[in-house]
């Protein structure tokens, strides 16, 4: 007997692909039927359907993004040690910057970007004043490359110079390090482009008072755990993004006991642990090198179609993709953010998106999980119910759940990850991102804070790109 | 004269919602033009036309929908977007507010109806064949009633529907019915004994109808789109549907419905037909009799037939009056009396393709030369669809008329500028109207023409003229939109309603014949 006979002996039970008349008519018939809200695949276009189809079942790369996914989740952050950035960086010297997003020239960057370099090369001493750290800039002294080739990340500016010290991450399960600076706080600070000697002198203090200090007390530790802090942070109503409320406590009364094991007098002790405590924002320059250790261990593998990297730079948002090149980004011009603004700021004074912190939204964490922070929806705008629906919508556009990453108010479902580009094609669903917003000029900080999605470019590209390098190796 | 364009941003609706907007928006005092639609090519040609393509509105997407509107004044304009504005995001915050669920992908939509087993799809042409091709491979029964499908896909997804055993119907399928639930464009009829395979959408309706009508029913009614027959498909979805209706044991005799098929798919078909052991009533409109009846079918040369055969073969006692009526008669009398000697001519203005292509065939059997924008035969043809010659039959859902609209099922108000002009014609004699009901169809497709026609009647009736309107209405009791009520007001405008489509057409013929018997 044919599946037609069988259907005539079954209740009809229709999924209505397309208008809604027909399922209202449906309805009335009292005949169960589910509405799919159809849009065009990959928004119309016929190449990129064309080359969904050709890899949308394609075994090769079912089997790579089960691996890149294994690899990420299987990845084991810890803080092993903080050191200046030339010490531990690859590829760093004296005379070279880092900052957030993919690759961009001097000329082209945002202001927020060019005032935090401005404020770098005169916090490494290479030039007196702005004027001359401009003319050092222009005439081609200094080099710049994106953090995120340098296992590094930094959250908005993301500016990284040699004499900074950053957090060393170690993934213990592939062996590989990432790598980011301190959190400095709120207000008038480098990430924002702001560069005057205030900004200066902390980063100093940072670099001469806190870091030492930080290095005594890991150095008696066995690494502190930062998959088990942020694990247990997603449970304490932290996305570890834009909240680190919670992960920060944690990491606080982890790390307390070994400062206290340490030969610093208490008023060094005080200042150094109250650093740390009236930033809840510190976390966030762990969580960001944690997640990083395990994309880029992911990174790399043939055939496999999942985002390793999205980052911004202020005027284009970037990609990279597993199965693709190490140094391959995706771009397109990044977005303005939607939310919330400080009191006395407009959309008008807003950069657009800007940073490394989406390495988080990457990992699966972020944005991806703030349905478990209802906290958050008050400082990004919206109703807890939009931010459950935007977790729940990101495991359309995923390949995995991250179990060791759960969300309470899914009923500790493990966090969508591990972003595949086929998806977020084929079903026009962007990635969701919550997120600072800066200031359009240098240094005056944030404004506010809000969501934001990639370009689809950006997916469309990698998509094409993804065709051309693999269709004939797997046809 | 003030406008405005707007584009939002990937905001996708459906076509049929937009259309439908579109329409009611024009309709509005002071508007002079509105568009609301994706941004595909077509549309900012529309756009462009009109006028109203800015720069923004020429770098839109398809994913994006274009807002324009022209109106008399700013007060107009603004509460006319405000209106738009309204109706596209009412039917979110319901969405919302409501406990069901709305799907953004096959496989959302699949958890929430795991069990799901028929997938309707009403998507652009172009995307159509990917998203059948996607349920099928879902183990999904799928309809189609997007057209603009090529044939070779058309042909794949039907090959692989065989293959799987699944229901492929259409592309450009609109009416079926399946364990009693009527899918798209259907009638709500009593459940039966009488299973129907058709390749036409307001065939299978009439069909049913009729079969309602004479106090039987429908097991199931396969649509297999109108290109089934076709020779580079062929009837591979007549065949599956005619296979499967003989291992059905609701079913216990087998209709089939289709304009004639190529020579080559109708042996195919007839031969399926010789093997099977229920009556089978083979309704293939003017179709070749001989060979039919030679393969064990009962022939049937219009749709009523259809449905009487299959009545007939289900329950021999069942006595068919064929006779037309003295009140019948007496009608087509008076009415021919009340005509002047210009009016000759009937002018049919159908929304259902099959009942215009079944109104030509039993008006040529009347001795009549009509012309039709369904005809097959080269003598039949109309050179002009907007103007009619002699007696003429226009499908108005053809696609011609509904290029950027909706179907006239759908939208029955785009006839009437057309029975306003066909009834002022002084060649005009009868006008020949359909009107379908049940699922799909308009909410009240009389009410939709009442106006037009009551305000033109009245005119002739001022100039001392009379036209014979006679209308049909393919409709069960027990459809959605209440019968009695579309008839009545019908009635009330002295307009004939007739039991059948081809009741409507043999009073059609008598009033416009010289002699009536």
């Amino acid at each position: 007997m044919s599946q037609i006979n069988t259907l005539f002996s079954q209740p009809l039970k229709v999924i209505n692909i397309g208008t809604s008349t027909f399922k209202k008519d449906l309805d009335l018939q009292q005949t169960e039927a589910v509405q799919y809200d159809w849009r065009p695949p990959a928004g119309g276009n016929l190449e990129l359907i064309e080359a969904l189809d050709r890899f949308m079942e394609d075994p090769k790369v079912q089997a790579a993004n089960e691996e890149a996914i294994k690899r990420i989740k299987d990845a084991h952050p810890f803080l092993i040690d903080i050191d200046h950035a030339k010490n531990v960086i690859p590829g760093m010297h004296e005379k070279k910057i880092l900052h957030s997003g993919p690759p961009i020239a001097w000329e082209n960057m945002c202001g927020p970007v060019k005032g935090a370099i401005i404020g770098a090369v005169m916090y490494e001493g290479l030039a007196e004043d702005e004027a001359a750290a401009i003319q050092l800039i222009e005439k081609g002294e200094i080099e710049f490359g994106p953090a995120n080739e340098h296992q590094a990340v930094g959250p908005m500016a993301g500016i990284i110079s040699p004499s900074m010290p950053v957090h060393v991450i170690e993934n213990r399960t592939h062996g590989n390090r990432a790598y980011c600076t301190v959190n400095e706080g709120l207000g008038k600070v480098l990430r924002f482009g702001a560069n005057s000697k205030e900004v200066l002198d902390r980063l100093k203090w940072i670099e001469t008072v806190f870091a030492p200090a930080l290095r005594k007390a890991l150095a008696i530790t066995d690494g502190i755990d930062l998959k088990s802090i942020t694990s247990q942070a997603l449970h304490m109503g932290d996305e570890c993004h834009n909240r680190n409320k919670a992960a920060t406590s944690l990491f606080y009364r982890e790390i307390i006991d070994y400062f206290l094991q340490t030969d610093l007098t208490a008023d060094e002790l005080r200042e150094v642990v109250g650093f740390i405590k009236n930033n809840e924002h510190y976390f966030l320059n762990l969580s960001m090198p944690a997640s990083k250790s395990a994309l880029d261990a992911a990174h790399g593998i043939p055939h496999s179609t999942v985002v390793t990297t999205m980052a911004r730079n202020g005027v284009e948002f970037g990609i990279r993709v597993s199965g693709l090149g190490e140094k391959e980004w995706f771009t397109a011009p990044a977005n303005f953010v939607k939310g919330l603004f400080f009191p006395g700021y407009t959309e008008d004074d807003a950069a657009p998106d800007l940073g490394d912190s989406t390495i988080t939204e990457t990992m699966g964490i972020g944005g991806f999980a703030m349905g478990g922070s209802p906290a958050i929806v008050q400082f990004v705008g919206g109703d807890v119910e939009d931010a459950i629906a935007y977790s729940e919508q990101m495991y359309e556009i995923t390949v995995g759940e991250n179990t060791n990453y759960s969300i309470p108010t899914l009923n500790f479902r493990g966090g969508a990850f591990g972003i595949d580009i086929r998806k977020v094609i084929e079903t026009n669903i962007l990635p969701v991102i919550n997120t600072g917003m800066a200031h359009k000029e240098a240094g005056v900080g944030q404004v506010g804070a809000g969501i934001v999605h990639p370009p689809k470019a950006c997916f469309d590209q990698a998509m094409i790109r993804f065709k051309e390098l693999y269709e004939e190796e797997t046809s | 004269m003030i406008s405005k364009v707007m584009i939002e941003k990937n905001a996708y609706h459906d076509s049929v919602t937009l259309m439908s907007l579109s329409g009611k928006v024009l309709g509005v005092e002071g508007v002079e033009e509105a568009v609301v639609s994706m941004a595909t090519g077509m549309n900012k040609e529309l756009l462009d036309n009109i006028h109203l393509l800015t720069d923004e509105a020429k770098e839109a997407t398809e994913n994006d929908l274009i807002i324009a509107v022209k109106a008399v004044s700013e007060e107009v304009l603004e509460e006319t977007l405000q209106f738009i504005d309204d109706a596209l995001n009412k039917k979110k915050s319901s969405k919302k507010s409501g406990q069901e669920q709305t799907a953004e992908t096959l496989n959302k939509a699949l958890d929430y109806l795991p069990d799901a087993n028929m997938a309707i799809i009403s998507v652009p042409g172009e995307y159509a064949a990917r998203e059948a091709r996607l349920a099928l491979n879902k183990g999904l029964h799928v309809m189609m009633f997007s057209d603009n499908v090529t044939i070779e896909d058309e042909r794949k997804l039907k090959e692989l529907g065989r293959e799987k055993g699944l229901l492929v119907m259409g592309p450009d399928c609109g009416t079926a019915m399946i364990n009693q639930t009527g899918l798209c464009f259907a009638n709500n009829v009593k459940q039966g004994e009488i299973g129907l395979v058709a390749a036409s959408g307001t065939g299978l309706q009439e069909v049913a109808v009729q079969i309602d009508r004479l106090g039987y029913g429908v097991s199931q009614a396969i649509g297999t789109g109108g290109r089934d027959l076709h020779k580079d498909i062929g009837g591979i979805m007549m065949l599956e549907g005619l296979r499967a209706l003989d291992a059905d044991e609701q079913t216990k005799v087998i209709a089939l419905i289709s304009k004639p098929p190529a020579k080559e798919v109708q042996d195919k078909i007839l031969e399926e037909v010789s093997k099977i052991n229920k009556p089978v009533v083979v309704g293939f409109l003017d179709g070749d009799q001989v060979a039919v009846e030679q393969s064990g079918a009962v022939f049937a040369p219009t749709l009523i037939e259809t449905a009487r055969q299959a009545v007939k073969a289900l329950d021999s006692s069942v006595t068919l009056d064929k006779e037309i009526s003295e009140t019948l008669v007496n009608y087509a009398q008076n009415e021919q009396a009340s005509l002047q000697d210009k009016q000759q001519y009937i002018r049919g203005l159908f929304c259902g393709g099959t009942l215009t292509s079944e109104a030509l065939s039993i008006l040529r059997s009347e001795g009549l030369a009509v012309k039709s924008n369904v005809a097959k035969k080269a003598e039949e043809k109309l050179d002009n669809i907007h103007e009619s010659v002699g007696h003429t039959l226009l499908d108005m859902g053809d696609d011609d008329f509904t290029k950027g609209k909706p179907h006239p099922m759908i939208e029955p108000s785009l006839r009437n500028d057309r029975i306003r002009e066909e009834l002022l014609n002084e060649e005009t004699a009868v006008l020949l109207l359909d009107f379908e009901l049940g699922y799909g169809s308009h909410e009240d497709p009389v009410g939709e023409s009442i106006a037009t026609l009551s305000e033109t009647l009245s005119e002739l009736k001022n100039q001392g003229r009379h036209v014979s309107v006679i209308a049909y209405m393919c409709a069960t009791k027990q459809d959605k939109q209440g019968y009695q009520n579309q008839v009545d007001r019908l009635s009330a405008l002295g307009i004939y309603v007739a039991a059948s489509n081809e009741e409507a057409s043999k009073l059609a013929a008598m009033i416009t014949s010289k002699e009536v018997k």
